[in-house]
């Protein structure tokens, strides 16, 4: 058997391009198949141009090592797709056919994922019109045909004040059989907008790439160019991300058990977290200005300092906020109820959440532990999480319950690290960035794992730039768990995995 | 139900008084900004050429800021150069395109609707959210006016799930080329007379994603905008003072 020596290395190296050797197709194939079969997972899989084709990077992830792992192939026009046997790179696969028109021979849903002109003016290969931008849904979907069978389309435009996206149910009667999702709505083109960056503007669209994640994707690119630059942050610049980041699940999760509660019709607690969700937004303001905490972390660093008066009043305010906030969490996971809906509605197995490489909340409520701040993390963290959460099964409940004791874990941690900020600089300015390098950056977003690539030319500007949010992979596990509900359950579902459109979109 | 009583007891009352009372924003809360004047031609050209979203420009020797481009960047290049300050001042809602473009003269704020419209929607407005590319910052802060602390219900404003029912639409995102025509059906769909409002900087001129290929850098002239609420993303409050102004209710 062909199999390569595997380039490992921790989270926040830079790795030289030229000490990673391009292999054979096959010897790629094989050295990958055969880390997954193993203890590694797909974090990121994607491909850059050059004059002799398309270069292929696989990252993977060891969690229990704390170590990464990069392998590199070449090809031209097509390849055996690596989907079948490896059914976590399936839309890693479509993303590169729509984006260098590579065909990923023997890929078993091959669609576009979206819908944009390939990047390099290859053919396309779904014969459309090179001229014209291809239409967003326009694909072939899954049917199911018979008496009695019956089609629901959702979307793009849903009724809620919510993002676009498109729904296909097979149904028979109440009963689905099918869903599948077809996005690209959102599609801004972020990643080709960062190419030859950093650019003055590249951050902003980092801000807005998830605006519900705003501190989880800025962390993830600061990191890439602090390790392109071999910058370390002051241990008081990661504690102040480490709370923003806090921050940023509170409001988030508590807004997600109010929305759950508030599918399930107990008005309680979806309304007391409807307002709670707010005054976690204003925590972040307090400290940025923003409710969205942008403009709070930037490369090297962060931008605003926590003064003792701001670490006494967040402290005040989270004292008093954890007290309502479990108040109303705890109302509907005492009440038979809410819990008789939660209980055994939406499944997702174990072995479906790990082979389809799901990420975050959703993995670790399916008795996944993925978390990035248990794995991969930065700034000597690591001694400083100790509330790795999971559940095991995999249902609305379970999804919730994530949530919840993560909402009690996040007020802990919070409190932990505004009683322990060291003094230090809140922001080291970076140098150039390496030329010809590669760095990887891990954060675990409110929904998951944030994970960024960067790929320096040369000159030591972004030739490549890779984002892969948390939704990209979990969006697969959604349409999974609908499968023999009633189409009734279908908001409930989606409340518990509450994923980014544009996210998913870029 | 007693748990749920004596917690309901202990939650209290959240509902605002907005907007017979003004509302507290944190401190370092980024409003209003306002040009620092008479700066010679050489300042305005360093301050034009530093804003990588092309929201300051210098007109007739005098420096404009185009507030519905601004992002209210907590690092803003023009900010550090001295050329503009930021306010405290979250009101920042405009009927149109122009008035959004700042000098040294007061900010015109939105005015009340004619008569007719007034007399149609100034006790009920059913608006059908769109986003169209928006990033869900700004569908988040629309979504939290349905909450108790702004209860936007209490001044007959509600969001509607069918166009059908609306009276106007109000659009987020730089729209997107695979969201345009989706825009134009929706529009299509609301029954004449029709509101159109656009919220954040995205709808308004493309936000962070202007000049994309992929991007219409907003609204533009797809649809004719009666409300333009600045932000990235608006302020609950910035949005809630626009939609009150619209209505004539302060």
């Amino acid at each position: 058997m062909n199999r390569a020596k595997l380039i490992s290395f921790h989270h926040g190296a830079c790795v030289p391009l030229t000490e990673l050797p391009c292999l054979d197709f096959p010897t790629f194939r094989e050295s990958l198949l055969e880390e997954v079969a193993g203890d590694a997972r797909i974090a990121s899989f994607f491909g850059h141009p050059d004059a002799d084709g398309v270069n292929l990077y696989a990252v993977l992830a060891h969690d229990w090592q704390g170590k990464l792992a990069l392998l590199h192939t070449r090809v031209q026009n097509s390849f055996p797709s690596l989907t079948p046997e490896c059914p976590q790179l399936h839309l890693f696969e479509r993303e590169l056919a729509e984006q260098y028109g590579l065909r990923p021979e023997g890929h078993p849903w091959l669609k576009p994922v979206r819908f944009h002109q390939n990047w390099i003016a290859a053919a396309d290969i779904w014969g459309r019109d090179p001229d014209l931008h291809p239409i967003p849904g326009d694909m072939d979907f899954y049917q199911v045909a018979g008496e009695e069978v019956h089609e629901v389309a959702v979307g793009p435009v849903h009724a809620g004040v919510i993002e676009p996206g498109h729904f296909r149910f097979q149904c028979h009667g109440e009963k689905v059989m099918n869903l599948e999702i077809s996005l690209g709505f959102q599609h801004r083109g972020i990643e080709q907008m960062l190419i030859g960056g950093p650019h003055p503007a590249s951050i902003y669209q980092l801000e807005a790439a998830a605006g519900d994640t705003s501190i989880g994707h800025t962390i993830a690119y600061s990191q890439v160019l602090e390790s392109l630059s071999t910058v370390e942050p002051s241990p008081r610049a990661y504690a102040v991300r480490a709370i923003a980041l806090e921050l940023e699940r509170l409001a988030n999760h508590v807004g997600d058990i109010g929305a759950m509660t508030g599918d399930v019709g107990y008005l309680p607690t979806s309304s007391f977290c409807g307002r709670l969700r707010g005054d976690y937004l204003n925590l972040m303001a307090d400290l940025c200005g923003s409710r969205f905490g942008r403009g709070l972390v930037r490369p090297g660093g962060v931008q605003f300092d926590l003064n003792p008066e701001l670490v006494d009043k967040l402290l005040q305010r989270l004292s008093v906020l954890e007290t309502e906030t479990r108040g109303a969490i705890e109302l509907s996971f005492d009440s038979p109820s809410v819990l008789a809906r939660f209980e055994g509605t939406g499944v997702l197995s174990i072995d479906a959440a790990e082979e389809l490489g799901l990420v975050g909340v959703v993995a670790r409520a399916s008795g996944l532990m993925r978390d990035a701040r248990l794995h991969h993390p930065l700034g000597g963290r690591q001694k400083l999480f100790d509330a790795p959460i999971i559940e095991t099964d995999g249902d609305v409940f379970a999804r919730g319950n994530v949530r919840r004791r993560e909402i009690y874990a996040s007020h802990r941690m919070i409190r932990e690290a505004l009683q322990s900020l060291q003094s230090g600089e809140n922001r080291i300015p970076l140098g150039p960035l390496a030329p010809d390098s590669l760095a990887v950056s891990l954060c675990e977003g409110w929904r998951g794992e944030v994970v960024h690539v960067g790929l320096t030319d040369g000159q030591g500007q972004l030739a490549r730039y890779k984002i892969v949010d948390p939704s990209f992979h979990n969006w697969a596990g959604m349409t999974m768990v609908l499968r023999g509900e009633q189409i009734s359950d279908f908001p409930l579902c989606n409340k518990s995995f509450n994923l980014s459109y544009c996210g998913f979109d870029l | 139900m007693l748990h749920i009583l004596s917690e309901r007891l202990r939650q209290g009352h959240r509902t605002g008084k907005f907007p017979q009372q003004e509302p507290t924003l944190s401190e370092r809360f980024r409003g209003l900004p306002q040009i620092t004047p008479n700066l010679d031609q050489q300042q305005q050209s360093a301050a034009v050429a530093s804003c990588p979203f092309a929201a300051v420009q210098s007109v007739a020797g005098q420096l404009q800021i185009d507030v519905g481009r601004c992002l209210f960047c907590a690092d803003c290049p023009v900010a550090e150069l001295g050329a503009l300050e930021f306010s405290h001042d979250y009101r920042l809602a405009t009927r149109s395109r122009d008035d959004l473009l700042l000098g040294d003269e007061t900010y015109r704020l939105a005015e009340k609707l004619n008569k007719r419209m007034l007399k149609l929607f100034g006790r009920s407005l059913k608006l059908r959210q769109l986003s169209a590319g928006g990033c869900n910052a700004c569908e988040a802060d629309l979504n939290v006016l349905g909450t108790l602390v702004f209860d936007l219900g209490r001044f007959g404003i509600q969001f509607v799930a069918s166009p059908r029912h609306a009276d106007g639409i109000m659009v987020t995102g730089p729209v997107t080329e695979n969201m345009r025509s989706a825009l134009l059906d929706t529009y299509a769909a609301i029954p004449e007379p029709k509101l159109v409002i656009a919220s954040g900087a995205c709808a308004i001129g493309g936000g962070p994603f202007r000049d994309s290929p992929e991007t219409n850098n907003g609204i533009g002239d797809l649809l004719p905008v009666d409300l333009y609420i600045p932000g990235c993303p608006p302020h609950p409050y910035t949005a809630l003072d626009g939609l009150l102004r619209l209505l004539n209710r302060r």
